[in-house]
């Protein structure tokens, strides 16, 4: 293989990482289910799709295009579960925080959301 | 270097399970628990590559489907408190 | 009965690029249970426009790619807004107004918009969208009207 496919498949996965990590810290730091739907999907897609793209480089034919359905399958899935969870949450009684009172929220590190149902 | 990539999902899943602990809600945990899920399964990819042996992809495939199934079956049942419900509790239906 | 034997084509090259067997014993069995797959979804009715989307196919071929891109855009986006110390944030739900005719259209629209991160979708009404926004800026209107041209212009003229 080319050094520069190397090259190129060592960055998609690094950046792949990189992402995964940002969206797990947000769904650290955000202050309520909704926003942290949001840091979820960002590994959901970018993460997983970046990680699994830069390995498609790394095996023989038969091996990236099982990477990829598998891509497909994570792509298909993760928006049908992130809405299944917003409209549970809604249905649930929880009502997302809008405007700047999210932000004052984290200033004041209360939290966010109501405790279990 | 795959190691790389498995020490960062390591780190990240570590993050969410922090997030599933802290909660407050049952739908963080939720959350937090189906992204972990999808870690796990680009996880098992990658383990598979850092072992030099491919065929996990195939345990990767198993896995997502039954993260999604697992994901929106606990959904179900925090929304209804029945998994054979077919109905939505207030009688609407699912639009 | 084009899209039944469609169906176990598409069926047929999963069995085939999963299994990776191809003695004659496995290829009898494959073709044994897409035939049974494929039967079982003609009895129970499923076999429509919306389980078998053949008519959209070469029209997404232009669709995904644009897709991919603004999921990566909006990635960086959202990426920036959570590393930022102060965590400018400014949660908002709006609502937009899809214009796709079937209801096929409309949930590829819904899961294009939840699958761009920084916008998700929470309920449908009719037309009418209900989008949680991370913050007022994702969800300006621009981005999500192309989206919406384009998802109507997947969905084509025939349906």
């Amino acid at each position: 293989m080319g050094t520069a496919l190397q090259l190129l498949s060592w960055a998609l996965i690094l950046a792949g990482a990189f992402f995964t990590l940002v969206g797990a810290l947000g769904i650290l730091r955000l202050p309520d289910v909704f926003t942290r739907m949001h840091a979820a999907g960002m590994t959901d897609t970018m993460g997983a799709g970046l990680i699994l793209g830069g390995l498609c480089f790394q095996g023989d034919g038969i091996t990236a295009v099982r990477l990829l359905l598998i891509l497909v399958f994570l792509w298909f899935t993760c928006p049908v579960s992130t809405h299944a969870l917003a409209r549970a949450a809604l249905q649930g009684g929880l009502r997302p925080l809008t405007g700047t009172a999210a932000q004052r929220d984290v200033a004041a590190q209360t939290p966010a959301s109501r405790q279990d149902p | 270097m795959f190691a790389v990539a498995v020490a960062a999902l390591l780190v990240a899943m570590a993050m969410a399970v922090t997030r599933a602990l802290l909660g407050p809600t049952a739908y963080d945990r939720v959350l937090a628990l189906n992204n972990m899920g999808t870690k796990t399964v680009v996880l098992i990819a990658a383990l598979g590559f850092l072992s030099g042996r491919p065929d996990f992809l195939d345990l990767a495939l198993v896995y997502a489907l039954i993260n999604f199934i697992g994901t929106v079956a606990v959904l179900k049942y925090i929304e209804y408190g029945d998994l054979g419900a077919a109905k939505r509790a207030d009688g609407g239906t699912d639009a | 009965m084009i899209r039944a034997a469609g169906l176990w084509v598409v069926l047929f090259a999963l069995w085939l690029l999963l299994s990776g067997h191809y003695q004659p014993l496995f290829l009898t069995f494959g073709v044994a249970t897409c035939t049974l797959a494929v039967g079982v979804a003609y009895r129970m009715g499923t076999l429509d426009d919306e389980s078998a989307p053949f008519h959209l196919a070469w029209r997404a071929v232009a669709y995904v790619p644009w897709l991919v891109w603004d999921i990566l855009r909006c990635n960086v986006q959202v990426a920036r807004t959570i590393l930022s110390p102060k965590l400018r944030i400014d949660p908002a739900i709006v609502h937009f107004r899809a214009s796709q005719r079937t209801d096929l259209g409309k949930f590829v629209y819904a899961n294009s918009i939840t699958l761009t991160p920084g916008t998700v979708t929470t309920g449908i009404v009719g037309d009418d969208f209900e989008v949680h926004a991370l913050s007022k800026g994702l969800a300006d209107g621009s981005e999500e009207n192309e989206m919406n041209r384009r998802v109507t212009a997947l969905e084509g003229e025939a349906s």
